[in-house]
């Protein structure tokens, strides 16, 4: 009997991860079918022009160049802040720090708040201060996304730091900056793939810039311009009636699928390079 | 030894310090304030109304001030159960797959293929379920049940937000599956035990807590999802009464009226409010969730 019933099993196991895989296929497979016809140079390389959004001539540079400097201004700034904070937690406190546990523990609560919650702070907050839908809107708010992200997942490997490392460079007389310098060689390889864990999702977040960024055919001059963002540009264009506006969506989803998978590609690849140099 | 420069270099070392320890705390307080901030926000619809008068008026006409936030919070709630049960036997089957059974260079394939659908961004999830998912429901799968239905509904949203959690699930499940120490295993196998029977009455029971816990943190991450939720839910702000009809989760809500916000104050305050509904959910359950995690670590860790 226990053997019928392993058999059973074994085959709904075996068909469950069948599905995964089926789900994923489906989504690429729709996605590259939908997409593939309309992609087109203009697609890359145009800002809309007149009449874009009823099926005329242009392409999503505007959200293209909107999501790139969203992304890469926050990223710089979220490393900038949530480096300090994982050395500090991981080397000035003490393991057993009641400051260290609270803190890691409201890092996994922001890291489960959803965008559209960090989007609706950030608006009040803009709001408070006079600021308009901006550019300089959205990277506060996606930079404060992806802190949450960046924390946890350098946090993971800085906690697996071999304390006679530490010990033996504090036992040269190193003060414990000093000892960060030969702790961030360990820890690069985490900070590589958190970077391009933020990366994914900061490029793919739509919730959090809608109220911030807000959405503009040009391309942003200025921080206190508005500035479009890739997401939101599939989803407006996806709502509109006309069939073409609504192929250029599927284009420019591809277009974000594809970015999303070569980062996460060159993710797996430096982090297997770097990894093999750490000490265990 | 030269002192001074002992003295500037344990100056800058207190200096980083100082600076650490204040960026840390600032972080901290983003959380704070965020729930402070969007309590305030809603303070102002909380005075006009009661909070239980809020929370289970099924009315909604913000035009002519009356705002029953009923029909969303059953949205919220319809979908994300949904989701949560189409996501959980399949994760749960897989991971025990890949943890218990699966050769190692199973895991290698399957690893990276978890990471790219945990790294697909909501509003391709969004565009897949409009392609597929929707009109499939609509022409295929309504027809048997009801007369008539869009193919927006809350069925379409509890398949895309399962498919969308079933990545995080896997890989939870399988990293808290890996915690059972493997004497477990042995010694049921020295008993006779098949290895599904290892999986259920060892590794699934000795797990409980660790598996209550995942499934609460996907539930909050289905909870909050926006822009895939909003392109399949129908965005109807009725009570739906079935799989095959339309509703309108909280996070939509909020999305499809962030533009209307600022020309009545009351208006905004409700959907402030809306945010600070999730906030709140999302962080008991998170909170509970974690708590949850960290014994069933320290339980394991001697």
């Amino acid at each position: 009997m226990k053997f019928i019933v392993e058999k059973i099993f074994y085959v709904l196991m075996v068909l469950s991860l069948l599905l995964v895989f089926a789900f994923l296929g489906s989504i690429l497979i729709t996605i590259i079918k939908n997409g593939w016809p309309a992609m087109s140079w203009d697609m890359v390389t145009k800002l809309p022009g007149g009449g874009f959004y009823i099926g005329k001539e242009g392409g999503v540079l505007n959200a293209i160049v909107g999501s790139l400097y969203i992304v890469g201004a926050s990223t710089i700034l979220g490393l900038c802040i949530s480096i300090p904070i994982v050395f500090f937690v991981n080397i000035y406190l003490k393991k057993d720090s009641k400051l260290a546990s609270l803190t890691r523990l409201s890092f996994d609560v922001l890291y489960g708040i959803p965008s559209i919650v960090y989007g609706a702070f950030a608006f009040t907050i803009m709001i408070f201060f006079g600021l308009r839908t901006s550019l300089l809107g959205g990277i506060i708010v996606i930079t404060l996304l992806i802190i949450p992200i960046f924390v946890r997942s350098m946090d993971e490997v800085a906690r697996q730091l071999p304390k006679e490392l530490l010990d033996a460079t504090y036992s040269l007389g190193a003060t414990r900056l000093e000892a960060i310098k030969v702790a961030i060689r360990q820890i690069a390889p985490g900070i590589t793939t958190a970077t391009l864990l933020s990366i994914g999702r900061a490029i793919g977040d739509a919730a959090g810039v809608m109220f911030t960024a807000g959405f503009t055919d040009s391309i942003p001059t200025s921080l206190n311009q508005p500035a479009a963002t890739l997401p939101l540009s599939i989803f407006f264009q996806l709502s509109s009636p006309t069939p073409e506006v609504r192929e250029r969506a599927y284009a420019a989803a591809l277009l974000l699928t594809i970015i999303v998978l070569v980062l996460s590609i060159i993710g797996r690849m430096i982090t297997y390079r770097f990894s093999k140099n750490k000490i265990k | 030894m030269d002192v001074s420069l002992l003295k500037r270099r344990l100056l800058k070392d207190r200096m980083t310090k100082s600076f650490m320890f204040i960026l840390t705390i600032l972080s901290l307080l983003v959380l704070v304030f965020m729930g402070i901030g969007l309590y305030m926000k809603s303070r102002m619809i909380l005075e006009e109304h009661s909070l239980w008068s809020l929370l289970t008026n099924a009315d909604w006409k913000p035009l002519s001030g009356e705002f029953g936030f009923l029909p969303f919070i059953v949205g919220t709630l319809a979908v994300t159960a949904l989701s949560i049960l189409i996501a959980l036997p399949i994760s749960l089957l897989s991971a025990i797959y890949l943890s218990e059974y699966a050769h190692s260079w199973t895991k290698r394939v399957v690893f990276p293929v978890l990471d790219i659908l945990a790294g697909i961004p909501s509003v391709v999830f969004g565009v897949w379920g409009t392609l597929i998912i929707v009109p499939w429901i609509a022409d295929k799968l309504g027809p048997h049940f009801v007369e008539y239905t869009s193919g927006y509904t809350v069925l379409a949203s509890g398949i895309v937000l399962g498919v969308m959690i079933l990545p995080i699930l896997v890989s939870l499940f399988i990293e808290i599956f890996t915690i059972v120490p493997q004497d477990y295993r042995d010694a049921a196998a020295s008993l006779g035990a098949t290895k599904w029977q290892i999986s259920t009455k060892v590794i699934l029971r000795k797990s409980m807590p660790g598996i209550i816990a995942a499934v609460v943190l996907a539930i909050s991450k289905a909870f909050g999802e926006t822009i895939a939720v909003l392109m399949v839910c129908g965005n109807y702000a009725e009570i739906p009464h079935s799989l095959f009809d339309s509703c309108y989760p909280l996070p939509a809500l909020i999305a499809n009226n962030y533009g209307e916000m600022l020309s009545l104050p009351l208006y905004e305050s409700a959907l402030m409010f809306a945010a600070f509904i999730l906030f709140f959910i999302i962080l008991v359950f998170n909170l509970a969730s974690r708590i949850m995690l960290q014994h069933v670590e320290k339980k394991f860790k001697l």
